[in-house]
């Protein structure tokens, strides 16, 4: 007999692709938020299939910490000119030049929060109306109640106790001036998700996903990479150690686990007997109990 | 272990009144298919020990806001996931209490199946009632009753027959295709995830295995043809300068190249050329794929157009009756003209008539009180300014059903299932 069922994936990708329409259809100038982690690499792959074989309607936004790996500055630079979409780069060191931001300091400082003002600032210059996220549910207790079309007032800002109800596949994206709408296309989806969708689909990722030797420095029981963003404290020494990193954000922020996973096979593997959240080795959402949900409300990522 | 990427998803809604132990089934589920991290439970069990609980409070899993955690309350529906070898799970975890109208129909809206549970020593109440009237109104297809806390009555196969007979009698007045019952005790994992050694009398297999077998290959529309068109695909460039598809995700039936189609609300006649995806052309496509139809013929379709089968088509209609459920905290104002978005589709429309409101803890109609508050659901006629192509939500949940937007606020005020 004929069954008429999908695989999992392949109903969150159909999902995706529907949810990237509808922004396409209700909104003027929408952006994808493309970090160059995986999820934003798997939203651009999506992006491509909901509109084939047109180009990708919507440019790409980086909110640029000026804190990167240098190999997701070369992956993204070289994924826009692939797809032939409009790169827009918003600049937290403009910001700081500009006086908008103030610099943080100590030994973990970071520009992980700066950056909402940047994008704020971008969206704003651009007249942005939608900027499409990665963002997933199953990542963050925040997240997890978070719609696919999600609610930005004037000031940019989430207000998660008076979301609008989303029923059935019916999205609202309805907005008064001046505000903008956070769109997930990916909400569904769990890490698993999206790694075996990138082994079954083949995607290109950057390295740093891979395991690889590297300088790193234990802090908070993650390896943070050594850069020259990263000021060493008293005690803590440069070591090597053959890592690979779950998440990609700010070079400041971002922890490796050690791995030996130097495949996508492997990673999967990994990924499945996994039993710590990738977020876990993220230094900005350790900052306090409700890191996520306070920063959200300010009109972060 | 690598999951098997060869697997179904299956969308459930829980719900269940105050300590009855909804939480901690949930708790359950995701721990004992080890969908819980070391990092999420021991962040968990330090805010458990800040309270100066004596137990791990696996609430706080679903509880992420902070007014949720500070309150213990769940104010919002809440999605969690999880997958054995052989499903991929999407629990919408809704709050018994604050609007939980509200909160139920928009986590019932999507799910495949409704899991209700009662505390076996206080047996059927107002709640459980509620509960699966919504789950019958939102044609959830499945319907599972736990009988929780068995323990506490010594695992007694009496006491769960009362129960379970309660709840049939009840049932019987609702339209639910698939019903089952279970005894549990989720605090101590009977036939939550193993059979109970406690229960021997109860024969039926354990409640991850209904969730993991429960047949949903038919809980879509296969035979009425629908497709909403969301956008064209034009994309103007020299290698494909004259191609032009209509993308959308097919709401019922399945649509095969060949087949003759009528366009609505024109009602021009055509015949599908192919059904593209960026992976290629496919032979058919079934609810609920994304795909982009190219036609035989050159006529300019656009968003909230519907591509059926010319022998059989939704009415279209200005006048639609529909069970509404309203979410919003201030009731309607009158003659104001909502936004009406059904499908792809999106008119005007005035509530011209309410014909009562249901008790949603009895079924009975209130013909007599007409008032429109939040969490009331009432059955109502809206006249539109233009027709939208519909079915009765019972034949099509996604034809079937529609949101009214207020014109000043652009909030989701109300959701609406067709008759």
């Amino acid at each position: 007999m004929q069954t008429y069922t999908l695989d999992h994936l392949k109903e969150l990708e159909s999902e995706a692709i529907y949810v990237l329409r509808e922004v396409y259809a209700q909104f003027d100038r929408p952006v994808i938020m493309f970090s160059g982690g995986k999820d934003s690499i798997v939203v651009s792959h999506l992006a491509k299939k909901a509109f084939y074989p047109a180009k990708i309607p919507f440019p790409f936004l980086h909110i640029d910490t000026g804190h990167n790996f240098p190999e997701t500055i070369r992956f993204r630079d070289d994924l826009v000119a692939a797809l032939g979409v409009q790169l827009i780069v918003g600049s937290v060191a403009e910001s700081i030049q500009n006086g908008r931001v103030i610099e943080e300091r100590g030994f973990n400082a970071s520009r992980n929060t700066l950056q909402t003002t940047t994008l704020l600032d971008t969206i704003e210059e651009y007249a942005i109306d939608c900027a499409i996220g990665g963002g997933r549910r199953d990542e963050e207790k925040a997240r997890a109640k978070e719609r696919f079309f999600s609610h930005r007032d004037e000031f940019g800002q989430w207000d998660p106790k008076n979301q609008r109800p989303e029923l059935w596949n019916l999205f609202n994206g309805k907005k008064q001036m001046g505000e903008h709408f956070r769109e997930f296309p990916k909400s569904n989806w769990t890490e698993m998700d999206v790694w075996q969708y990138i082994l079954e689909e083949n995607i290109d990722i950057p390295s740093l996903y891979f395991s690889h030797e590297r300088e790193v420095v234990e802090r908070q029981g993650t390896f943070l990479p050594f850069s020259s963003f990263l000021n060493l404290k008293p005690g803590e020494e440069i070591v090597r150690k053959k890592v690979r990193f779950r998440t990609l954000g700010d070079i400041t922020i971002t922890g490796g686990v050690e791995s030996n996973a130097v495949t996508l096979e492997q990673i999967v593997t990994e990924v499945a007997a996994s039993r710590e959240t990738e977020r876990g080795n993220r230094a900005d959402d350790k900052r306090s109990e409700t890191a996520m949900e306070d920063r959200k409300k300010e009109g972060y990522f | 272990m690598i999951q098997s990427t060869q697997s179904e998803l299956l969308r459930f809604t829980t719900a269940g009144s105050v300590d009855d132990g909804k939480s901690t089934l949930i708790g359950r589920l995701l721990y004992d298919s080890k969908s819980i991290f070391e990092d999420q439970l021991e962040s968990v069990r330090k805010v458990s020990e800040q309270r100066g609980l004596e137990h791990v409070e696996l609430a706080l899993l679903t509880d992420g806001l902070k007014d949720e955690r500070e309150q213990g309350i769940t104010i919002d529906v809440a999605y969690r996931y999880f997958a054995t070898p052989r499903r991929k799970f999407i629990i919408a975890d809704t709050p018994g209490h604050i609007q939980y109208t509200r909160n139920m129909v928009t986590g019932a809206s999507t799910a495949n199946l409704a899991l209700i549970l009662v505390d076996a020593r206080k047996g059927v109440i107002e709640q459980t009632c509620r509960h699966a009237i919504i789950a019958s109104l939102l044609q959830i297809p499945h319907l599972i009753l736990c009988v929780n806390k068995m323990d506490l009555v010594d695992y007694s196969e009496e006491v769960y027959n009362e129960v379970v007979s309660e709840f049939r009698s009840f049932a019987s007045k609702l339209d639910i295709k698939d019903l089952r019952y279970l005894p549990i005790s989720a605090l101590h994992g009977d036939n939550v995830v193993n059979n109970s050694t406690h229960m021997p009398w109860y024969k039926g297999p354990s409640l991850l295995y209904n969730l993991e077998t429960i047949h949903i290959g038919s809980d879509e529309n296969l035979i009425d043809c629908r497709f909403p068109v969301q956008t064209v695909i034009r994309p103007h460039s020299e290698e494909f300068p004259d191609y032009r598809a209509y993308a959308g995700k097919v709401a019922g039936g399945i649509f095969k190249p060949g087949d003759e189609v009528t366009i609505l609300p024109s009602g021009f006649q055509s015949k599908i050329k192919s059904i593209d995806t960026h992976d290629g052309s496919v032979e058919k496509a079934f609810p609920p794929m994304s795909v982009a139809i190219r036609l035989e013929d050159d006529y300019d379709l656009g968003r909230g157009d519907m591509i059926v089968r010319t022998h059989n088509q939704p009415s279209a209609s200005q006048d639609i009756d529909f069970m509404m459920c309203w979410l919003n905290q201030n009731p309607p104002r009158p003659k104001t003209k909502y936004i009406v978005r059904q499908t792809t589709n999106e008119v005007k429309g005035i509530i011209k008539e309410v014909y009562y409101k249901m008790d949603i803890n009895t079924l009975h109609r209130l013909e007599k009180d007409k008032s429109i508050q939040m969490n009331d659901i009432l059955r109502v006629k809206i006249r539109t300014t233009h027709p939208l192509l519909v079915d009765p939500y019972r034949k099509n949940r996604h034809t079937g059903s529609l949101i009214l937007i207020d014109p000043a606020t652009y909030e989701t005020v109300a959701a609406g299932m067709i008759i």
